[in-house]
């Protein structure tokens, strides 16, 4: 009884977080802020909503259903892994073109 | 001693995802997995020269590590989500580029940091230059804790102990 | 429970417009390779989601994880690419210009 209430309140967190990606993507104001929005709040979303489908999985735990929740554990680490490479390699791309930054126009500069 | 690892390793994995128990599926794993290892264990693995007790301490070490770095990652996930959300004119979002200075020696060191950085939301590594980080971040508070170093101390005393 | 899953899958497909929003109007091309690359991350969770509602898991997990792998690729390559085709342009300083909003 207690396990589909753990999975479903993992669910939710994950996807209030993809919301908090997507309305950073809409709104953020330049390539550099969208990428911190896309990369990560996107990976951590993934990564609790893939746990409570992992933990939902070992309701009935027979072999069958550890080895299928393994496998989505073994996905979410995969991405773990590759997201932080894949949003390196993008932002290193645009910083390489020279895409210009965004700073708020009254904003005093640090030395 | 290196390839029996990388094996071992590689046939856990094949297991795992072929998840059938019989003769030929374990057969064919078999030689999958001695075939990677044959053609591609010398660029597995490359630092080479450390006692069986040192990696055996790093693997024990690796999972507190990951737990404080999902903590890490929550607790900044919930800051990016505040920015995300705040209506009006973006108030936190003050974008900087920040160089930072590393004193980790070994590769993987480094790349553990880098990709930690990039995990953390609010910050992402830009560049890597011999033992200089350019890391741009998204509001000064993330700045703030980008600086202080805490990560850096934990990545040295899980990869790098002994090896001053 | 099902109908939680079927939600969440529905919520999952609703936060892929946004993204086709920032694929159309993006200004520069890495903006959206980066939308393209968020979608493709959804898609996953997506598949994983499909394949508990059909109860077939075992069989989509795997299909999940081809699309994960293919998603990294592509996007590694994408960046590699546009790092490659103006090469004369790379800045030399550390820090971009200014640009006020």
């Amino acid at each position: 009884m207690i396990i589909p209430i753990i999975s479903a309140v993992l669910i939710a967190l994950g996807l209030l977080f993809f919301i908090g990606g997507a309305v950073g993507i809409l709104r953020f104001p330049d390539f550099y802020t969208r990428m911190h929005a896309a990369g990560k709040g996107d990976t951590m979303s993934m990564f609790t909503i893939l746990l409570g489908l992992a933990v939902y999985q070992l309701q009935d735990p027979t072999p069958a259903h550890i080895l299928v929740a393994l496998k989505i554990l073994l996905i979410a680490l995969f991405i773990m892994m590759t997201s932080p490479t894949s949003t390196h390699a993008l932002i290193k791309a645009g910083f390489m073109e020279g895409i210009k930054m965004w700073r708020r126009k009254d904003r005093k500069e640090k030395s | 001693m290196y390839r029996i690892a990388i094996f071992l390793l590689l046939f856990g994995i094949w297991i795992i995802f072929s998840g059938q128990f019989d003769a030929f599926h374990l057969a064919m794993g078999l030689i999958s997995a001695l075939f990677i290892t044959l053609i591609s264990s010398s660029f597995l693995f490359l630092d080479r020269d450390r006692s069986a007790g040192q990696c055996l301490g790093e693997i024990i070490r690796i999972p507190g590590y990951l737990i404080w770095i999902i903590y890490k990652i929550f607790q900044a996930n919930i800051h990016i989500l505040k920015l995300a959300l705040t209506p009006g004119d973006l108030k936190g979002v003050e974008s900087s580029l920040v160089k930072i200075r590393t004193n980790l020696k070994t590769d993987f060191g480094r790349y553990v940091l880098a990709n930690s950085i990039t995990l953390t939301p609010g910050t992402i590594t830009v560049q890597i230059e011999g033992d200089e980080l350019l890391v741009h971040s998204i509001s000064d508070e993330t700045e703030a804790g980008l600086r202080d170093g805490t990560m850096e101390r934990r990545i040295a005393e899980v990869f790098e102990r002994g090896k001053e | 429970m099902e109908n939680f899953f079927l939600f969440t899958g529905v919520a999952i497909f609703a936060l892929m417009l946004p993204m086709l929003y920032r694929i159309l109007a993006g200004p520069t091309a890495i903006d959206r390779i980066v939308a393209v690359n968020v979608i493709g991350t959804k898609t996953t969770v997506l598949l994983v989601i499909i394949g508990v509602i059909y109860g077939r898991v075992e069989m989509f997990v795997d299909f999940a994880l081809t699309y994960a792998l293919l998603n990294f690729i592509g996007s590694l390559a994408a960046a590699y690419f546009l790092g490659r085709v103006n090469p004369e342009k790379h800045v030399a300083s550390a820090t971009p210009g200014e640009q006020s909003r």
